[in-house]
């Protein structure tokens, strides 16, 4: 143990109420940072892992034509065109889903790909009607693109699979309707009312899917719809999912479709929860501001109540170097058993806020608080700590390194 | 003819301004010394004629306006702070009127100070020293006592120890026994010259009472800013 830090530990001793007022607060902002930043992301990867899980990666849709940049106007050579702004336009969905499958399967990063069939329509039931969704999908593709079969909270995806006219319809929409697995409803296209069968319930837990959509198989789908061929979209499975973008970009190019990857799909939401994070991070960074102007004045006062303490140390031969260290150290030493105390209170309150019974509703559907365990929220609370409570304690120390101990030795002896 | 001792610490011409504009005193006007290994000087006047002022320059703890400053040969007036630092550590010894003593330290701590600064000496060797040191001053059976736990008599003994820890040149001590008793005060006195003599250190020291003055082997009155 080095003499400096010797001196620091008992010089903290000198004003313990004021340090421990330091240090809890370092507790407090370390902990509560941790606690929000685990349960805002928690909210987040839940929603990121359902979209996922529901509109996958990457939708393909749209194919790209390309179009004149511009038009002459006036006769050839008249010195007047119109500029078209982007020289391509979209023609809504896919012709030969199967061809494009095949396109798409043949990237490295693709794990799955499965055709889908949209349209709105009207659902009715014998208690009531509503608008929302159906869905033509071909089960087998479409569970290796989504987690269907994990979202299933009543009945059983088997029926689906063999029960004709069968329908998997979402929670909100069964509550609505108040169907249950085995009810019979009816799907209104066109003036066409065609039949299903609940065979399924299931439930993404994120409102704005379960209540709308509806999902029948491609034939059925084909049958209501009367579209005997093509595909509204494609949806895409990534192995890696950050790579979305980048792929999607790549498939644009060469398969002359659209392709969205999900961060720009759900760019407005993913908005919310970044400004949500950052929100609940400044807020309650204001505890570890507290904690440094906390530690400011305590050790300003230290510095103050040692000054001959400081004197004597120069006298001898305890350079500027040393006598600020001793000062950095108490709040190195404050800040290390803040922060580790901070980070274990941060992971006890995350770990009972996860574990406790909480429904939510609204947004989202969950039985519990979300929350995620990442070691960035702890790395980002130390780091905002240590950045604050060492700026705060420079001052005060520099402060004890200048004084000049001749200064103070004779203020004190005459 | 006998061997003059060798000269620890010398002074030439120093000048001091304290204070600032209007309020600006000229407190030192051009002191010269001397002082030898082994001898004890005493630097006597009435409050205010620049004692402690001196004693402050000679300590390197502050920087002359003019003149110049040998320790143990070496030319300390006006050289880098870090330099006159390593200085003090090295060759000065200093005993104040209070005796400074770190409260939160035991007694052994607080002589063990300035060797885990200097770093000369193992662990070993410093508790060696510094119970040594504490038993010569009378406080072998206190060694691990703390600083709020002593007499002011103790205290001021401690500081003695202290002072002696690195073996310094010189020992300044700028009135040691200002703050003791009578008994307490012959005590101190004594620890500090039979020590530094046992040890060849020069030992400078600013005082009022007559007695101790009359102690020690050289007396240099002091009046308005120079010796007299």
């Amino acid at each position: 143990m080095s003499q400096n830090f010797r001196i620091a530990l008992r010089f903290l001793t000198a004003k313990k109420r004021a340090m421990l007022m330091s240090l809890s607060c370092i507790i407090l902002g370390v902990g509560l940072f941790i606690v929000t930043q685990a349960a805002t992301t928690g909210f987040q990867e839940f929603f990121i892992k359902t979209i996922l899980g529901t509109n996958g990666a990457i939708l393909i849709q749209d194919k790209v034509q390309a179009t004149m940049r511009s038009i002459a106007s006036g006769g050839y050579n008249s010195g007047y065109e119109i500029r078209q702004k982007e020289g391509q336009k979209y023609i809504e969905g896919i012709d030969y889903p199967e061809i494009l499958t095949g396109g798409v399967k043949a990237f490295r990063n693709v794990s799955g790909v499965s055709a889908v069939l949209r349209e709105t329509v009207t659902i009715h039931s014998s208690f009531r009607e509503q608008t929302g969704q159906a869905y033509g999908i071909l089960l087998a593709d479409h569970l290796r693109v989504s987690s269907l079969g994990s979202q299933i909270v009543a009945g059983s995806i088997e029926d689906f699979r063999v029960q004709q006219a069968g329908a998997l319809v979402g929670r909100v929409i069964a509550d609505k309707l108040q169907l249950d697995p085995g009810d019979t409803f009816e799907i209104v296209d066109k003036n066409d009312v065609h039949h299903y069968r609940v065979s399924a319930i299931y439930q993404t837990g994120v409102n704005d899917i379960d209540s709308v959509r509806v999902y029948l198989k491609m034939d059925d789908a084909r049958a209501l719809f009367k579209k005997p061929t093509g595909a509204t979209y494609l949806q895409v499975s990534l192995i890696e999912r950050d790579r979305a973008r980048e792929d999607a970009a790549e498939m644009t190019n060469s398969l002359g479709y659209r392709a969205d990857a999900w961060q720009d799909r759900e760019k407005s939401w993913l908005g919310v929860f970044k400004a949500f994070r950052v929100a609940t991070a400044i807020t309650v960074s204001v505890f570890t501001l507290i904690a440094g102007l906390a530690m400011f004045n305590t050790l300003a006062m230290i510095v103050l109540e040692k000054t001959k303490e400081i004197a004597i140390l120069r006298s001898m031969g305890y350079t500027r170097e040393d006598i600020s260290t001793i000062f950095l150290w108490q709040a190195a030493i404050v800040l290390a058993i803040g922060t580790l105390v901070g980070c274990a209170l941060g992971g006890i309150i995350t770990y009972a806020v996860s574990q406790y019974p909480m429904p939510i509703t609204g947004i989202f559907t969950s039985h519990k608080f979300l929350v995620q365990w990442s070691k960035w929220h702890y790395i980002e609370a130390v780091i905002i700590s240590v950045l604050t409570v060492m700026v705060a304690s420079l001052m005060p120390s520099r402060r004890a390194a200048r004084l000049e101990p001749g200064d103070i030795i004779r203020g004190t002896a005459q | 003819m006998a061997d003059q001792p060798k000269i620890a610490m010398r002074c030439e011409g120093l000048q001091r301004y304290l204070g600032q504009d209007e309020g600006r005193v000229h407190v030192l006007k051009g002191v010269t010394f001397e002082a030898h290994a082994g001898h004890v000087y005493a630097i006597v006047g009435p409050s205010g004629c620049g004692k402690s002022t001196l004693l402050y320059l000679l300590g390197l703890l502050d920087q002359p306006d003019a003149g110049k400053i040998w320790i143990n040969g070496q030319l300390m007036s006006n050289s880098l702070d870090a330099v006159r630092t390593a200085a003090r550590g090295e060759h000065i010894g200093f005993v104040f009127q209070f005796h400074f003593l770190m409260l939160e330290f035991t007694c052994i701590e607080n002589v063990m100070m300035p060797m885990k600064k200097l770093g000369r000496l193992t662990p070993l060797q410093m508790v060696e020293r510094a119970t040594r040191l504490l038993d010569s001053v009378g406080l072998g059976d206190k060694v691990h006592r703390l600083g709020t736990h002593l007499s002011g008599g103790e205290q001021q003994r401690v500081a003695v120890a202290r002072a002696m820890a690195n073996q310094p040149t010189i020992i300044l001590a700028d009135e040691p026994t200002g703050n003791l008793d009578v008994k307490n005060a012959s005590l101190v006195f004594d620890l500090l010259t039979s020590l530094a003599k046992d040890n060849g250190q020069a030992v400078v020291l600013v005082t009022h009472n007559p007695d101790i003055a009359h102690r020690c082997d050289f007396t240099r009155p002091m009046r308005d800013g120079v010796f007299v």
